[in-house]
């Protein structure tokens, strides 16, 4: 089969440490060799020109509207997205119509992922049936059917006792449990975090302590089940706080947040802009400044682009009536970067990081190791525009704006699988 | 107001300075005379088309704005759109297309969801003016009271101005708030914590009462608002008597007020909830003139977006 060697690239990977100078090889769809003497003749050659080659990045956390709602993005569309973003693994939640919670289907979005073969698609299975939250799913054959963790998407659990079952029947899977923190009564009907601009805009609101009152509970039912427990999009400061603490204390607790909780606030929904509108919502600058505080300290272990594709009839409707959700899979990187970590920091977040708490064996660089690579120019700018992005869902919280950090190829199992506008591939 | 784009809007109150407001104000009181003296000009919009897109059912200040259309000559049609059905998004967008094929020059729109009309005038080649939607704004309801207000005491500056009832879920105390706001008056705004937001005593010239007494002391209005019968046991406030005991404008609160202060009430009224007759009924209470003042400031209203639009 195929050789390919990249030259004059910066490998990073978070992983080893590794940042610097190199070329990697890559055989028969795997690394080869890093800074090898030499390379087997007809090998192809990629030069970097400098560029940053580091593990293809891994999203934990999105969703496609496969099965059920494919208008709004297919499994064959949301790819495209992905690997133009530079993302090689993605975890979809199961919160689709029908849900993910029977084995077949757990078999049918891998099959589906396996066709298309650009990125590696790694299912959750429903924690409850349906993702209603009241049924446990049968997770201990969800597992077995591959799925790589149990959640209900975007839903919480409002019954206390219902969670604590199922925290406690998880233990013996030795999986992770991926939980919406927000209490679902206390958000009931809201669409805008608490605030004297939600208030000025008469939209129904949210008071930010919905999540920290879901973390709380969700935190000391762990506690008390020995489940595993992992909080995606954390959004506010005081959530944060409690899980640093339950972390010193040795909870098993880890938990994402999403670009635009730490690069956008509430004010950004003025005017009624319903792209902007997201779940959970918003939030104040003191709550940014503690996502930001938290990426950079380590309470929090991933990021996730929170991809929640919708169409535009979805969006073109009054705020409140509008689809919560935005865009993130293309714009992964580049509103990341923006977070102001050291960069061998921020690709760890995107890599290696949420391989491990999925135990995915991908997001390293290792000799031997699947060649899902991203190849990315970390000065190059570019602007987003809803309406020429790839993939079929154009809901961008991030129009408009210029980001820096641009994707120029991306390879999956040593196969290119997307090459920046005006490169030969 | 939006005058930013070509085609001019009035979506709220929020954003316009004394600047702004001063011309409405102005050309509503001469409008008010006129229409006293039956004398209102018929060729200010003769030839032009209004509107009055209801999505939510409001006899009162559709009635208001169709006697202000037609008191200007202007052809108007009135719509009610039901909003029982699913998608009502759809239906909004598109009664716009349907709206635009039409050629209406002014578009009066009343929606139950904050930012419809905002919404909508993205869409249509018409006018919009914000007859009320959701808990946002209601622009002309606080240019009335604005206007109603001024002529009692020959300005609309310097007051102390009570507000008391549902402020949380009542657009005309936003729009209120805004108006009175950037005329420089002293705001006090008295009401249960469950429905007076804590959020809006971060406003400059603007003070939040849980104990209705301490806002109406020498205040120089007293304006009530609805508090819904669908609030009481829904968990925001016990009940209607518990209410009107503990935050009704009855006679002995409103002696607390300046002698001769204005009772105001954009209506409809629960007598017995948030007023007692007694009071609705005074010497002291301009409510009818607040309904007179209206028709008067959306002539004055449809009359400025008109001109705005079509230049002379």
């Amino acid at each position: 089969m195929s050789s390919i060697l990249f030259e004059n690239v910066r490998l990073i990977d978070p992983a080893s440490g590794r940042d610097g100078k190199g070329s990697l090889l890559v055989e028969n769809g795997r690394i080869a060799a890093i800074d090898p003497k030499e390379a087997p003749k007809a090998a192809r050659i990629v030069d970097g020109n400098g560029a940053v080659l580091c593990p293809g990045l891994v999203d934990m956390r999105a969703s496609f509207g496969e099965p059920g709602a494919e208008y709004r993005e297919s499994i064959d569309s949301g790819i495209q997205a992905a690997v133009a973003g530079g993302i090689t693994s993605l975890a979809l939640l199961p919160d689709t119509d029908p849900a993910i919670d029977n084995p077949a289907l757990v078999h049918y979005i891998r099959r589906r992922g396996e066709e298309t073969g650009l990125v590696s698609i790694h299912p959750y299975g429903a924690l409850t049936k349906g993702c209603a939250g009241v049924e446990m799913a049968e997770i201990g054959l969800l597992k077995k059917a591959g799925a790589v963790g149990f959640t209900d998407g975007a839903r919480a659990i409002a019954d206390t006792k219902q969670m604590r079952n199922l925290l406690a029947y998880s233990g013996f899977l030795d999986t992770i449990i991926i939980l919406h923190p927000e209490d679902p009564s206390l958000a009931k009907g809201g669409c805008a975090t608490a605030s004297p601009q939600a208030v000025k805009m008469g939209l129904p609101q949210i008071p930010a302590c919905a999540e920290a009152m879901m973390v709380a509970r969700d935190l000391r039912l762990a506690e008390l089940t020995g489940a595993r427990i992992h909080f995606g999009h954390i959004s506010t400061g005081e959530a944060l706080g409690l899980i640093a603490e339950a972390k010193k204390r040795g909870t098993r607790v880890t938990c994402d947040t999403a670009p635009p909780y730490f690069a956008m606030t509430e004010a950004d929904i003025g005017d009624f802009r319903t792209y902007a509108k997201l779940s959970p919502p918003l939030r104040l600058e003191a709550d940014r400044q503690a996502v930001l505080a938290g990426l950079a300290d380590g309470t929090i272990d991933a990021i996730a682009s929170d991809h929640s594709p919708a169409d535009a009839d979805d969006k073109r409707l009054p705020f409140a009536q509008a689809r919560a959700g935005g865009t993130g899979l293309v714009t992964l990187l580049g509103v990341t970067l923006r977070a102001g970590l050291p960069l061998l920091d921020a690709l760890r977040l995107l890599t290696v990081a949420p391989a491990r708490l999925l135990g995915l064996e991908a997001g390293t660089l290792t000799i031997g190791a699947a060649a899902d690579l991203c190849l990315f120019n970390p000065e190059e700018e570019w602007t987003v525009a809803a309406g020429d992005l790839p993939g079929r869902a154009q809901n961008t919280p991030f129009d408009g704006q210029t980001l820096k950090g641009r994707i120029l190829r991306t390879f999956h199992h040593g196969r290119e699988v997307f090459t920046a506008e005006g490169l030969s591939s | 107001m939006s005058l930013t784009h070509h085609i001019p809007h009035l979506l709220g109150i929020e954003g316009m300075t004394e600047k702004d407001i001063t011309p409405f104000l102005d050309l509503a009181e001469s409008y008010a005379l006129l229409s006293r003296s039956r004398n209102a000009p018929r060729d200010v919009l003769q030839g032009r088309t209004v509107i009055n897109l209801f999505f939510e059912d409001s006899t009162r200040t559709r009635t208001s704005f169709e006697l202000a259309a037609k008191r200007l000559g202007a052809d108007v049609v009135n719509m009610t759109v039901a909003t029982s059905s699913v998608n009502k998004g759809e239906t909004l967008l598109d009664t716009a297309s349907t709206l635009n094929a039409m050629h209406c020059d002014l578009l009066v729109v009343r929606h139950a969801q904050s930012g419809a009309p905002a919404l909508l005038s993205q869409k249509v080649e018409a006018s919009v003016v914000n007859a009320g939607d959701g808990m946002h704004e209601h622009p002309t309801q606080a240019l009335l009271d604005g206007l109603t207000i001024r002529r009692h005491f020959g300005r609309l500056s310097g007051l102390k101005i009570a507000i008391c009832g549902d402020i949380a879920h009542s657009r005309v105390a936003r729009s209120d708030i805004h108006l009175l706001r950037a005329m420089g008056n002293d705001i006090h705004l008295a009401g249960p914590p469950t429905l007076l937001p804590g959020a809006l005593g971060t406003l400059d010239g603007v003070t939040l009462h849980h104990n209705i007494d301490d806002a109406l002391k020498d205040a120089d209005v007293a304006m009530c608002l609805r508090v819904q019968r669908e609030r009481m046991g829904s968990g925001l406030v016990p009940s209607a008597r518990e209410y009107f005991s503990l935050f009704g404008l009855d006679r002995r609160r409103l002696a607390l007020a300046k002698p001769g202060a204005l009772v105001m009430h954009p209506g409809p009224m629960n007598r017995g909830v948030e007023i007692a007759s007694a009071v609705a009924d005074s010497p002291q209470s301009v409510i009818s003139e607040q309904v007179e003042m209206g028709v008067a400031v959306r002539m004055a209203v449809l009359d400025r977006l008109s001109r705005m639009k079509n230049p002379a």
